[in-house]
């Protein structure tokens, strides 16, 4: 066993692991945050997405270890102060999500996409989430989502939130 | 799924990791992105007693243009690359076969070390690197070795890295002016592997003709394949439709590609042969830009 300290959300955890132990199971079995989803569990879909150091990475596909000493974000932190997150915002507003399962996963990805991309294009935001699958189709609605995120973090006017439905 | 069980130790010098990786020969696996291996151990596939975790050694990571090489860091993520302005200025075949690597999340984490130590014909990398002549540098006990992109891959994830070593840079000529370079998967979708890839440079003098050329093929071959009838059929000549013609030809003729669910020997071979001329054209176009 292998004895590992991470600042999950901004709170700081130890916790003895088996090196095999891969992060999403540490995340969502020892700090019992199931917010962090398993989806294909072979680094496809991406409903695994947390931020690792301020990167996204699929927690399916990285070792409890390896997180040692790092900061993780995942998406039980994002509503800080119990005030939605422009993103979480946006998905709500945009009809994002259908049965909900990527939403975390894209939530969190999309964080870093908005901040490394403060104005991304459609295309932009589409090859940006190319690593999170959603199997109820609702891509158009959560690249309007993100738009309307990027649009409120910016403090631009926000765009229309009619559902598109095709 | 969850691996085998096995070791950890996360070193913190090279030094260090080497002696670990010397002391458990075999056993041993180095885990850099762990994208590539970690999988696989998943499905257990691979089943290393000992993890040697090289991600807290500094001084691995960085891209740089150093006495007319272009020297990357083993431990430079895919992400890194795609985002390093040195790449985005100047060596834009490196844009080009980034973006098609997996997607962002999986680029975060995998490294250029890894794509290429692994050893595995379907990577994008390796081609890009026959492209591009580059030469790997290799470090174990005795020191470092440099061993050109044309004697490192042997086969089936079989490289030249020996028990005990580390591949630690990669270097590429920097290429004179008039050089282009170009690079395309073809991909039943994004994070797939290559159904057929080409990577091309071209170097061309003032009157058009070319001087230099790299072609390296991805996934098509028991290992990355250089496909060197194609290369010579453009040096010294002016690259025309009719030479570009006979050496997509020589492309899908020279490669050795297995049917499977991407498709069958002879698509791949025409894929090749569409890739080739198209990755020779716009090495030409960027050639003269």
């Amino acid at each position: 066993m292998k004895e590992i300290t991470v600042t999950v959300n901004g709170e700081q955890h130890t916790a003895s692991v088996e090196a095999r132990t891969l992060l999403v199971h540490f995340i969502r079995e020892t700090l019992n945050l199931t917010g962090t989803h398993i989806g294909c569990d072979t680094s496809n879909c991406g409903a695994c997405t947390i931020l690792l150091d301020g990167k996204s990475v699929k927690s399916c596909t990285v070792l409890a270890v390896q997180a040692n000493g790092k900061q993780i974000a995942t998406v039980e932190g994002l509503a800080a102060g119990g005030e939605l997150h422009p993103l979480q915002e946006g998905f709500k507003e945009n009809h994002g999500l259908h049965c909900g399962f990527c939403t975390p996963g894209m939530l969190m990805r999309a964080v870093e996409l908005l901040e490394k991309n403060p104005n991304p294009s459609e295309e932009e935001i589409r090859w940006g989430i190319a690593g999170n699958l959603c199997r109820c189709t609702g891509y158009n609605n959560i690249v309007k989502s993100i738009q309307y995120a990027a649009a409120k973090m910016r403090g631009d006017e926000l765009p229309d939130t009619e559902p598109e439905f095709v | 799924m969850i691996p085998a069980p096995f070791d950890y130790a996360a070193p913190r010098t090279l030094e260090e990791a080497i002696a670990l990786l010397q002391e458990h020969g075999d056993e041993a696996k180095v885990l850099a992105g762990g994208h590539s291996l970690i999988p696989m151990m998943k499905l257990r596939l691979a089943t290393p007693e000992f993890l040697i975790d090289i991600n807290g050694i500094p001084g691995l990571s960085y891209v740089k243009e150093e006495g007319g090489w272009l020297k990357i860091g083993a431990l430079t993520r895919e992400a890194e690359l795609e985002e390093s302005p040195i790449i985005r200025a100047r060596y834009p075949i490196f844009a080009d076969a980034t973006k098609l690597i997996a997607d962002p999340q999986v680029r975060n984490m995998g490294t250029i070390g890894g794509n290429i130590a692994h050893g595995d014909a379907a990577n994008d990398h390796p081609a890009v690197m026959i492209a591009l002549g580059a030469e790997i540098e290799i470090t174990g006990a005795g020191g470092k070795r440099t061993v050109p992109i044309d004697e490192f891959f042997f086969g089936f994830y079989a490289t030249a890295l020996q028990p005990g070593e580390i591949l630690t840079e990669i270097r590429v000529p920097v290429p004179p002016a008039g050089t282009g370079n170009a690079y395309h998967k073809l991909e039943r979708k994004v994070g797939d592997y290559a159904t057929a890839g080409v990577a091309v440079q071209l170097t061309l003098d003032n009157s058009g003709r070319c001087t230099a050329a790299g072609i390296g093929l991805t996934n098509v071959n028991p290992t990355p394949l250089r496909a060197r009838r194609s290369e010579e059929a453009l040096v010294g000549h002016v690259p025309n439709e009719e030479r570009i013609a006979l050496a997509a030809q020589y492309a899908s003729e020279d490669c050795n590609p297995t049917s499977d669910l991407r498709g069958d020997e002879a698509y791949k071979r025409a894929m090749v042969g569409v890739l080739t001329r198209r990755m020779i054209r716009r090495a030409m176009e960027r050639a003269r830009s």
